[in-house]
């Protein structure tokens, strides 16, 4: 596939917005997805650690 | 080479396996997008009838397959756990959940893409597109309703019963989506009828649909080790593993 | 032990009759929001009808039924019909042909009056009327899961409704369907045979599950 010039690459025959916005949505679902579950096991470590902390001292 | 698959049945021995395995998973995931985005963009050729807005499908309709995909494995894991009454397997049905939803608003937001340019309308109720929203419908629902029950038990129980009626209902609910279709049918044409194959266009979907497979996979099994770990942490194994890692 | 149910479900319904007629005057509300919304156009309304009184039928439908089991969960009733040597599944459908008795079969007698509303035909009327007597037991039976599950749930109401919903629309595509057919100019016979077969489906299979479903609840 043959694109013959980068701004043709972008352009996508006029449907520019179209395919490289769903391709940007995506993204972003994925990198959401990804992030979301990076903070609830962040939140979740510091949470159970602070209760073996608590119940070690006491 | 005989393994003991029931070793792994209980969390404190799937903890560590998962572990090991799901940055695999996410590699795999990678290495397929990239090889499936070089094919959806440098190797399939422009459409004779769509031109390059086509290009679409090869995010939309591998979101499609997985997100049906995994509303069944969902409920295949659900309903084990129902009547097995297996930890490990109504969290792996709710560690599924969250990516079938994801992968069902990604299907619909990309069928939207799709539609404007090529057929006019940013939404069309068509079959495939609506049973896609209602879908969705039972994903938040089961979702909702597992979230709602504080009883671990009773919510494992109650969304297995849930996405099994779900699942049940999926062809019936597609049949009777798809007759109310063609009976309020004007002159539309399917949206989701996908331009003549070329077959590197169907590799670029095949590919990209491993890769999303891959990624879904490596999601869940993060997610379950999760729910593992909070749902077990009064455990000596969850105790030993937190106070490992720094 | 089936009529002992149902009598017993009928006589306590009885004794708070406005909750019954709440349900039927929130039907009729809603159908006349319509035109409002939409506009006095005749011709509009006409098309918009059988949809309209199905989806109001659905919505009343649904807010009947929390009533469904939460009195008996409340006073201890339930637990105790939980350890009966009668089949859970049998005591659940006694309840549900109570509660369709009392808030379907309402909706259905109530709904040719609102038709006529929209002018519909009286062929359309006649079917609008032979559909929801069909469909609103599928809904009590539908429903009946969905209350099984969300028991003594905080947000029990809104939650149910997520629930329940999308698993109603099978029954509101062939039920409206049938009408909306016959004012094309052709048979319902096929939207009816198939709202009849979900009738039949739905019975064998739903009083099961929300027995399950009561006893996980219950645990």
């Amino acid at each position: 596939m043959n694109w013959g010039s980068f701004a043709n690459f972008i352009d996508m025959g006029g449907r520019g917005f179209y395919v490289w916005g769903s391709y940007l949505i995506t993204l972003v679902c994925i990198v959401l997805e990804l992030g979301l579950l990076a903070r609830h096991k962040r939140t979740l470590w510091q949470r159970l650690t602070q209760i073996i902390k608590l119940n070690k001292q006491g | 080479m005989s393994i003991n698959w029931f070793k792994y049945s209980s969390p404190a021995t799937f903890y560590p396996l998962a572990g090991k395995l799901i940055p695999w998973f996410y590699g795999l995931a990678a290495m397929l997008t990239i090889a499936g985005l070089y094919i959806s963009f440098f190797v399939a050729p422009t459409d004779a009838t769509q031109g390059e807005s086509y290009r679409i499908i090869f995010i939309h309709v591998p979101a499609a397959w997985m997100s049906m995909f995994i509303y069944l494995v969902m409920a295949m894991w659900a309903g084990l756990g129902l009547v097995m009454n297996t930890r490990l397997s109504s969290i792996m049905a709710q560690a599924l959940a969250p990516t079938g939803a994801m992968f069902t608003f990604v299907a619909l937001i990309t069928g939207a893409f799709w539609g404007k340019p090529t057929w006019g309308t940013w939404w069309e109720w068509d079959a495939r597109m609506t049973s896609e929203l209602i879908l969705l419908f039972l994903y938040i629902g089961y979702m909702s309703l597992t979230a709602a029950i504080d009883d671990v038990r009773r919510a494992d129980k109650a969304g297995a019963i849930l996405a099994l009626v779900g699942a049940v209902n999926v062809p019936i609910i597609y049949f009777s989506v798809k007759w109310w279709n063609t009976l309020h049918q004007g002159a539309s044409v399917s949206l989701t009828r996908a331009p003549s194959m070329a077959k590197t266009m169907l590799l670029g979907m095949l590919i990209m649909a491993i890769a999303a497979w891959m990624y879904s996979i490596a999601v869940a099994l993060s997610r379950a080790r999760l729910l593992m770990l909070e749902r077990e942490k009064s455990t000596v194994w969850a105790q030993e593993v937190l106070e490992q890692k720094p | 032990m089936l009529i002992t149910i149902i009598r017993r479900d009928l006589l306590l319904a009885y004794r708070r009759r406005s909750d019954v007629l709440t349900t039927l005057f929130f039907f009729v509300i809603v159908v006349s929001l319509f035109p409002l919304g939409v506009g006095p156009e005749m011709k509009t309304l006409r098309l918009i009808a059988p949809g309209v009184v199905w989806v109001a039928a659905l919505l009343a439908s649904m807010l009947s039924l929390n009533r469904l089991f939460a009195a008996d969960y409340q006073d201890g009733t339930l637990e105790q019909m939980l350890l009966a040597p009668q089949p859970l599944a049998l005591i659940v459908l006694g309840k549900i042909v109570a509660h369709w008795l009392v808030s379907g079969l309402p909706l259905a007698l109530m709904a040719p009056v609102l038709g006529m509303q929209f002018d519909l035909p009286p062929e359309a009327l006649a079917i609008l009327f032979f559909a929801l007597l069909l469909g609103t037991p599928i809904l009590s039976l539908i429903g009946a899961i969905g209350a099984a599950l969300t028991l003594g749930l905080r947000g029990g109401g809104v939650l149910l409704s997520l629930l329940v919903l999308p698993l109603y629309i099978p029954a509101l595509i062939f039920g409206a369907g049938a009408v909306e057919s016959y004012i094309a100019g052709v048979s319902p016979e096929g939207h009816l045979s198939l709202l009849g077969a979900l009738l039949i489906l739905t019975g064998l299979t739903a009083p099961w599950v929300t027995a399950v479903a009561l006893r996980i609840a219950m645990e």
